[in-house]
């Protein structure tokens, strides 16, 4: 292990890690919204988009980032719509992540049971104070473990971006690999880098876990 | 007994072919407490569902003090306030405390003061001996302390008409005592109800009138004594002998 070109290829590093992450966490983001529109979708079977949101869940789950990602930066400029790297990878990890996310979403919906939703009518409760007090609160709660999973599972799925010639870590590793050969040096950063961005979200993510099944559930 | 709050006039509600309810009618005073009876299946729960347009109805009219009980009511959840229900399972809200179950709905629904309905729902829970509970959540109650606080929730709400609906049901049997008994004081209080229940002679301590369902209609009603005692309809006296039981010995 060269130690030396460690720390003179860090700062190289940190600017690749740092735009893998920006670009990780909005699309993070964008799959957040894309999952729960999905989601009340199917809950409340909104007609035409409901199956319309079927076949999009499908295609997205059951295909690679890798060609979700030359589909777009590839095959949308044939058509006319411009592509750049930065948001053709968000826009990737969007489309696959968002049907991850409206999967998590729906099971935490799913879960809470009917009686409680009509108690809450019977209260006078209207459709939205029932979701917003009721139902959301409840289904949260359940959806937390696989909305965590999911942010870490997307994360990890930035790697892919380089195949779009985006700069991130990867990027940078294969080059630095191509120009010096320092191949074990090299991979030693990245997985480092990506253990310091993934370390965190993952604690974090057994700590909420930890509380909300303590508010969640049990009747 | 004087003017009528509920009216049910030529009521029918069918699940797609199958007719549950078939032109009921019946009105009920204000301050009446009516309990229902019938076998299983025969639509007491469904009843009980449309009166507060839980359910769609296929025919007939509901009327609430002159008002239309109607699922596709534009101010339904108003009307909805005005009926108070508390179901056979368990239905607190899990993820709230025993007082925020209680003050949600008066709250967020009826924009009341929370500092005021808090007293109230202190007050209701000191009656039906739960004060102690105000800060546990419904996991950590029994079936019997959890219908309790359902029916606070239910008065915090000032109901006109309360509807139960086979309350003590799913309970051990030495808590439907302590349930029952709360029911009971409502009625002392004048409060008009409908009820569903299996529990015969608690019936016919609190009914001023029964109704026995039975083949999606009201067949025979009357004062619980005259019911109990003297049955009209075969159908009624059957169903009544499946309470009784023989000495074998
Ligand atoms: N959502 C539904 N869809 C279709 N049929 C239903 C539905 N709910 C109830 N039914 C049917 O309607 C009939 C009346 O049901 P209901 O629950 O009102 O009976 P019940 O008198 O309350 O019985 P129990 O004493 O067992 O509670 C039953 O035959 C039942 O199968
Ligand atoms: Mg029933």
């Amino acid at each position: 292990m060269n130690w030396e070109f460690i720390i003179k290829y860090l700062p190289l590093n940190r600017k690749a890690a740092w735009l893998t992450l920006r670009l990780g966490l909005l699309g993070i983001a964008l799959s957040t919204l894309i999952g729960l529109f999905c989601a009340a979708v199917r809950y409340y079977r909104i007609p035409v988009l409901h199956p319309l949101v079927r076949v999009y869940i499908e295609i997205s789950r059951n295909t690679p980032l890798l060609i979700q990602l030359f589909f777009i930066y590839y095959g949308l400029p044939k058509i006319g719509i411009p592509t750049d790297p930065a948001s053709c990878g968000v826009a990737g990890l969007s489309f696959l992540g968002g049907s991850y996310m409206a999967e998590a979403f729906r099971s935490g919906l799913e879960s809470v049971e009917a009686i409680q939703t009509e108690s809450a009518y019977a209260l006078g409760m209207s459709r939205f104070q029932t979701l917003r007090f009721i139902i959301l609160p409840q289904a949260a709660a359940v959806s937390v473990p696989a909305f965590m999973a999911n942010v870490i599972f997307l994360l990890k799925e930035t790697s892919v971006f380089s195949a779009v010639s985006l700069m991130d870590l990867m990027f940078t590793a294969k080059d630095l690999i191509g120009l010096y050969y320092k191949t074990t040096e090299r991979l030693f950063l990245l997985v480092a880098f990506y253990l310091v961005i993934l370390l965190p979200v993952s604690l974090l993510g057994t700590v909420l876990e930890r509380r909300l099944r303590y508010a969640g559930s049990g009747t | 007994m004087n003017e009528s709050i509920l009216s049910v006039e030529h009521l029918t509600k069918r699940y797609g072919e199958n007719t549950i309810l078939e032109d009921v009618s019946f009105s009920v005073a204000r301050g009446e407490v009516i309990v229902i009876v019938g076998p299983s299946g025969c639509g007491k729960s469904t009843l009980l569902r449309c009166l507060n347009a839980l359910e769609p109805i296929q025919g007939g009219e509901i009327r609430l003090d002159g008002e239309t009980v109607d699922s596709g009511a534009k101010d339904l959840t108003r009307l909805r306030q005005r009926i108070g229900m508390v179901f056979q399972s368990y239905e607190l809200f899990p993820h709230m405390s025993v007082l925020n179950n209680i003050l949600i709905a008066p709250v967020q629904v009826q924009k009341r003061d929370r500092e005021e309905v808090k007293a109230e729902a202190l007050e209701l829970l000191e009656r039906v001996g739960l004060s102690a509970k105000k800060d546990a959540y419904p996991r950590e109650l029994s079936g019997g302390q959890k219908q309790r606080v359902a029916i606070v929730r239910a008065l915090c709400m000032h109901p006109e008409v309360l509807l139960f609906d086979e309350v003590t049901a799913a309970l051990d049997p030495e808590m439907v005592r302590e349930v029952l008994d709360v029911i009971l004081d409502l009625a002392r209080e004048g409060k008009t109800m409908l009820i569903v229940t299996h529990e015969m002679s608690f019936a016919r301590a609190i009914a001023d009138r029964v109704f026995f369902l039975d083949n999606g209609g009201i067949v025979e009603q009357g004062k619980p004594a005259d019911f109990f005692d003297h049955p009209q309809t075969e159908r009624a006296r059957q169903f009544l002998r499946t309470f009784e039981f023989e000495s074998v010995k």
